[in-house]
């Protein structure tokens, strides 16, 4: 069945997943459901204590068995020391037919490919993978398919029960003895629990690691008691030097500033940026610049950003300080300079990755996003964007809070160099859709910018503004000038993953990767 | 042009390709390894093929290892590996079977 991106899904993928192919950004806003409910064991006995020796014993009353969902999030980034370690002593206890559920899985998880390949862990659900886990399922390693979900789609799956977990393990950089959870004050601080707290309200058993047990009360709590049943200390939950390191030094690459000097002129001449506006950005060198080059505008015009969204970098908590904006809200620090505001500014809030990005809910940050600016690996003449997938194939990345947020901005801005290498950005059809054309309203290159012809009211208010503006055939043909036309990856028939839109639906298949043949 | 003896131009930075050029009696044995195989291997595979032919190179064992260089590149490492082998540095026929 072709989907509304022009995507053919299998029937036996629809059959398997019971899922629906993709119908539009918006198809399914006003669903009705029925929220689905943790099975859990009170605790009513002041007596009794929720500390564990260790994480074998919390396994074992968790009732740790084969075939369960376990799931981790991802806020200690490539620092991340958890998932290892539970799966360290899963693997010891010979538990087999696992399916991990992680808000994210990085290349610090690398150490549990072996897993996969014995059996051990046969699904994976995430925002994407990077790394060797990346290379086992896209090499057909991985028993069950794939699934690939935006941020806000994962807490639509857990919440809605497409995924039920049985136990969530969540590493706390401080912890009480009764399971108040907060990001903050420990040795492995990383500022915000944003994306763990759906998995503490739906799970089943929920295992607090910290490797900072601090006294009672541990509160304001990120993640209360009344949802964890074990505390457990580690000797260490993750890598400081790699959770958080030092505010990335604006880039100096003069390609970049170019891209990042066409969206500030972009963003300001459009009827959005006012008293008030609210913007995310991602951390990408040139969306970086373009906060620094944005904010001296600001400070020109007096204009102040209401709403500064989404994972944070030093140069928002600069503009933050300087009064530039009036609330950051965050759910994922990407540098020091962001866990510091975090911890002091009371104008920088964390939430929930739910009141962040949900589709699901009744209503979520995103949907008040005037400017979203994002970086793609590859954009094609539809406007639809890859950010999972290599152009070689290989699962590579993350859809991240990347559809959520395009589809709720009024202005969504993808800044990729037309040619990474010999790879180009914009193309006639990505390798694997992951955000649909029709929430990508412009893409910046550095040989030129082009409006999606969807908005006509952009490119009317464009008309004077001394901008290179070309239609995205243009950039694509400049880039296969340049490079010439690829052709498309070699694969197998068999599918490996799916990638999931917002609202559960199917917006693309990844297949297992083939050995390239000349033909 | 014979290919006299082993020669080699190009680097493995990124964006370039490292060519080797070895004596050879069976016609043209390309290896060729890229990490842009999969969307560029044909056209690599076409571009050397061509240039060995426009230098009129029989018989070679030619390896390519390339980096994603554009086709531009690749003709002149698989050009100047061919006159290396040969021992010429001087006087290349530019304009002529050098284009």
């Amino acid at each position: 069945m072709i989907n509304a991106v022009g995507r053919e899904i299998p029937g036996e993928i629809l059959k398997k997943t019971g899922k629906e192919p993709f119908k539009g950004a918006y198809a399914n806003d006003n669903h009705e459901y029925k929220k689905a409910a943790p099975t859990v064991r009170a605790l009513c006995d002041p007596g009794r204590s929720k500390m564990v020796e260790n994480i074998h014993e919390a396994l074992v009353k968790c009732g740790i068995r084969d075939g369960m969902t376990l799931s981790f999030h991802h806020h200690f980034r490539e620092g991340d020391y958890v998932v290892n370690m539970v799966m360290e002593e899963i693997h010891k206890m010979g538990i087999k037919d696992l399916t991990i559920c992680a808000s994210s899985l990085g290349k610090a998880n690398d150490p549990i490919v072996p897993y996969i390949e014995d059996g051990t862990i046969t699904g994976i659900q995430s925002s994407g993978v990077r790394g060797k886990i990346g290379e086992a399922i896209s090499t057909g390693r991985l028993r069950d398919l794939a699934i690939m979900r935006s941020h806000g789609g994962r807490v639509r799956a857990v919440e809605s029960g497409e995924v039920h977990i049985d136990i969530a393990f969540i590493g706390a950089p401080t912890c009480d003895e009764y399971g108040n959870m907060r990001a903050n004050g420990g040795k492995s601080d990383c500022g915000v629990l944003s994306y763990a707290m759906v998995d503490a309200e739906y799970a089943d058993k929920v295992v607090a690691l910290t490797d900072c047990l601090v006294p009672f009360p541990n509160v304001p709590a990120s993640i209360s008691m009344v949802h964890v049943d074990y505390v457990c200390v580690v000797d260490e939950i993750g890598n400081p030097a790699k959770i958080a390191t030092g505010a990335a030094k604006p880039t100096t690459d003069v390609r970049k500033i170019m891209m990042a000097d066409y969206c500030t002129q972009f963003v300001i001449h459009t009827p959005y940026f006012k008293e008030g506006f609210s913007y995310q950005t991602g951390v990408g060198g040139a969306s970086i610049a373009s906060t620094i080059s944005l904010g001296k505008i600001m400070e020109e015009r007096g204009i102040h950003m209401g709403l500064g969204l989404g994972g944070i970098t030093t140069p928002m908590c600069e503009l933050l300080e300087k009064g530039l904006i009036k609330k950051i809200v965050d759910t994922q620090d990407f540098d020091l300079g962001a866990i510091e505001s975090i911890k002091r500014n009371p104008d920088h809030i964390e939430i929930s990755a739910s009141e962040y990005a949900n589709p699901f809910n009744k209503g979520a940050f995103v949907n008040k996003l005037d400017f979203v600016i994002l970086a793609s690996l590859e954009v094609d003449v539809d406007f639809n964007c890859n950010v999972v997938v290599g152009s070689d194939g290989m699962i590579t990345g993350a859809q991240g809070g990347h559809p959520d947020t395009a589809a709720g901005a009024k202005c969504t801005i993808v800044i990729a160099p037309l040619l990474q290498g010999r790879i180009p950005a914009i193309c006639t059809r990505v390798t694997t859709v992951t955000t649909p054309g029709e929430t990508v309203d412009v893409v910046i290159t550095d040989y030129g910018i082009a409006i999606n012809p969807r908005r006509q009211d952009l490119i009317e208010c464009m008309k004077d503004v001394d901008l290179p503006f070309c239609t995205i055939e243009e950039l694509r043909d400049k880039a296969y000038a340049m490079v010439g036309e690829p052709d498309p990856v070699q694969f197998d028939d068999r599918i490996v993953g799916v990638i999931e839109a917002r609202d559960g639906t199917i917006i693309d298949v990844v297949r297992q990767i083939k050995e390239y043949e000349f033909s | 042009m014979e290919i006299l003896k082993t020669a080699m131009a190009g680097t493995l930075e990124s964006s370039d390709a490292q060519v080797t050029v070895e004596p050879g009696d069976n016609g043209i044995e390309l290896m060729i390894e890229s990490s842009v195989i999969h969307q560029y291997g044909r056209q690599i595979r076409a571009v050397a093929l061509e240039t060995l032919e426009r230098l009129d190179v029989k018989n070679a064992r030619v390896t390519i290892f390339d980096k994603g260089a554009l086709d531009c590149t690749l003709k002149a490492r698989v050009e100047c590996a061919v006159y290396r082998s040969n021992g010429v540095s001087e006087n290349l026929p530019w304009g002529g079977v050098i284009r």
